[in-house]
């Protein structure tokens, strides 16, 4: 209470300073009491915004999704509902009688979000190498940022760079007759995922710390003995939760997929042809939710869909968290 | 004083409003009210009617749901709407139902739901049967070879199921069978329209109103796909929209004038705008 304006002359003196009792009355404690609490309430509150974001989307997922099973009435429907699931590729839910075979959407996020890693994860892994330990640190000053700026980028301006891009490219120099299939969407998808495998796995790799390479290099090993043999398998949980994030990235991704896989129904025959159209779950929710009538059958198996994303993402993402943590005790040393 | 003056000016003006809004929700709640339910194709052609038709009569509330043909079917024997929007023709089963309310469903064609087969402009083939589109989106034909176009694998591309043009194609083309697994599928006729005019061996389906310089739309059955012949019938792959009643409105009523609003150059307009080709011809 001494504080003063600037403009303020001299009031009272220092002795008013220390004229106010030391005790709190009982208002004024109640008060303190009360306001603490609510304050630590609101915080509270604010703080769980997010977590109750989170649990009502998945009680309002599967809400949406359970009368996709029960609306048969019996167990046996429910089951068979369950069987047809995930033991059928037909999926034809408009057609009469309607079929909800969801393996080959399950196969079509697979071969898109494996392909992406696959090229992915060498690139940006090496890029972090590249960051860390390689260019001087001028050059990893702009080079980070600009890796980082890829994530800005909207994912429907990749959609439209693979459709009017990328597939006339396939079909003109490779021959396909299509353009838009899994190798398009996996080769965007890479792209798009290499930010954020690059951005964590540099950051794992710079916190092994520099004593670990100075101790590597009094033992005599090379640079490249360092690296390889020291740092990178120091910074390992790290570099794993990085792909599993990256990962994450593709396999949650839908304006792209949508725009670049083609959306055929279809598991590839050949398996490892990655130039036929595919559907990821994504995909399919993003295209057939708009337009379905809503409570319908189909209105809820796109939910049933969805509430098989969300566990997939809600694995990984445990996984990743649990790395992380590792990676964070053990000072990415283990 | 002053001050004093405007406050209760102000009190005044205040108290006069409130009372207007008073009396404006009085005036709201009487209004005269239009309730159309049904199909997702038809659907926009009755909002657009709806937003006129409100913008000339500001006592009418009209509410137009999409919840599908068979909704409006059955909220319409139901008396839960007015008019019932539908992309087919009432069951037998629906009207029975009709029937035993005592009245009879009538159907008032508003607009015709035409679809074009399209290639690519650099594509030899000009014209198909349904036969063979239906063989092609079936995995029967899959090279353009066997349609005498040159050789090269054909890369079919549908709408997604739950639109209207889906509908259309698998209701008079499909006849019901399922389309290969291997057909890709996009959301929009654009994006239909970017696919197949960038992709050399692609055939696709598209609304009238899509089909430019940058795409060809084949012949069907040896009809070319245009205004006249998708209004007169004769090009086979196109349906009529429909707008059904309870019985035929009395003659000035509202729902009268909303069921024949695609007869007048406005109601034409909005048919068009959306995509579909009017039965009128001004």
């Amino acid at each position: 209470m001494a504080r003063m304006a600037p403009g303020e002359t001299q009031g009272p003196g220092p002795a008013a300073v220390f004229d106010r009792p030391l005790l709190l009355t009982a208002r004024q404690d109640l008060v303190g009491y009360v306001s603490s609490v609510t304050g630590r309430a609101v915080l509270f509150l604010v703080a769980a915004t997010s977590v109750l974001a989170v649990l009502l989307i998945f009680t309002f997922i599967i809400k949406e999704a359970i009368p996709f099973f029960t609306e048969g009435g019996t167990l046996s429907a429910a089951l068979g509902r369950l069987a047809e699931v995930f033991g059928s590729t037909q999926w034809y839910p408009e057609q009469d009688p309607a079929e909800f075979g969801m393996l080959s959407l399950l196969a079509g996020s697979f071969y898109v979000t494996f392909a992406a890693v696959v090229v992915a994860v060498p690139l940006g892994l090496l890029t972090a190498v590249c960051l860390s330990d390689i260019f001087p640190f001028n050059v990893r000053q702009v080079a980070k940022p600009v890796v980082e700026l890829l994530a800005a980028i909207p994912s429907v301006a990749y959609g439209f760079f693979a459709v009017m891009i990328v597939a006339p490219w396939m079909q003109g120099h490779l021959g396909l007759p299509s353009g838009t299939n899994a190798l398009n969407a996996s080769i965007i998808l890479a792209v798009m995922a290499v930010p954020t495998i690059v951005s964590v796995s540099e950051d794992a790799l710079t916190a092994t710390g520099r004593s670990l390479r100075e101790g590597s290099y009094a033992l005599g090993a090379t640079r490249a003995e360092t690296l390889v043999r020291v740092v990178i398998p120091a910074a390992h949980n790290g570099i794993i939760a990085a792909v599993i994030l990256g990962m994450m990235r593709a396999i949650g991704e839908t304006m792209v997929v949508w725009m670049a896989a083609g959306n055929a129904a279809q598991i590839p025959s050949p398996w490892w042809d990655l130039t036929q159209s595919v559907r990821t779950m994504t995909a399919t929710i993003a295209g057939e939710m708009g337009e379905t009538v809503h409570g319908s059958t189909h209105y809820h198996s796109l939910f049933t869909i969805g509430l098989i994303l969300l566990v997939f993402t809600f694995i990984l993402n445990t996984v990743t968290e649990w790395l992380l943590g590792r990676m964070r005790h053990g000072g990415g040393r283990t | 004083m002053n001050a004093r003056r405007v406050s209760i000016l102000m009190t005044g003006l205040l108290a006069g409003l409130a009372a207007c809004a008073a009396a404006g929700a009085l005036f709201a709640a009487a209004k005269e009210t239009l309730t159309v339910q049904g199909s997702t194709t038809v659907g926009p052609i009755a909002d657009a009617f709806a937003e006129a038709f409100m913008r000339k009569n500001p006592d009418l509330a009209i509410t137009v749901t999409k919840t599908g043909s068979g909704d409006g079917a059955k909220a319409l024997v139901d008396g839960q709407c007015d008019v019932a929007a539908m992309s087919r023709f009432m069951k037998d089963k629906e009207y029975k139902a009709a029937i035993e309310k005592g009245f009879l469903p009538v159907a008032h064609v508003v607009a015709m739901d035409g679809v074009c087969v399209v290639v690519h402009p650099s594509n030899p083939v000009s014209e198909l049967t349904t036969e063979q589109i239906k063989a092609v989106y079936m995995g029967k034909i899959t090279n353009w070879k066997d349609l005498g176009g040159a050789d090269q694998k054909i890369v079919p591309i549908s709408r997604d199921t739950s639109s209207g043009t889906y509908e259309v194609m698998n209701e008079l083309v499909m006849g019901g069978d399922k389309m290969d697994p291997g057909v890709e599928y996009v959301t929009s006729n654009p994006d239909k329209h970017k696919r197949v005019s960038t992709t050399p061996a692609a055939i696709g389906y598209v609304g009238l109103g899509f089909v430019d310089e940058k795409v060809k739309a084949l012949k069907v059955n040896g009809i070319v796909p245009n205004r006249r012949t998708i209004a007169s019938g004769e090009y086979p792959i196109a349906r009529p929209l429909f707008l059904w009643t309870r019985n035929f409105p009395e003659l000035g009523s509202t729902i009268h004038r909303f069921v024949t609003f695609h007869l007048s150059e406005e109601g034409q307009e909005i048919v068009e705008a959306k995509g579909f080709v009017p039965v009128t011809n001004y």
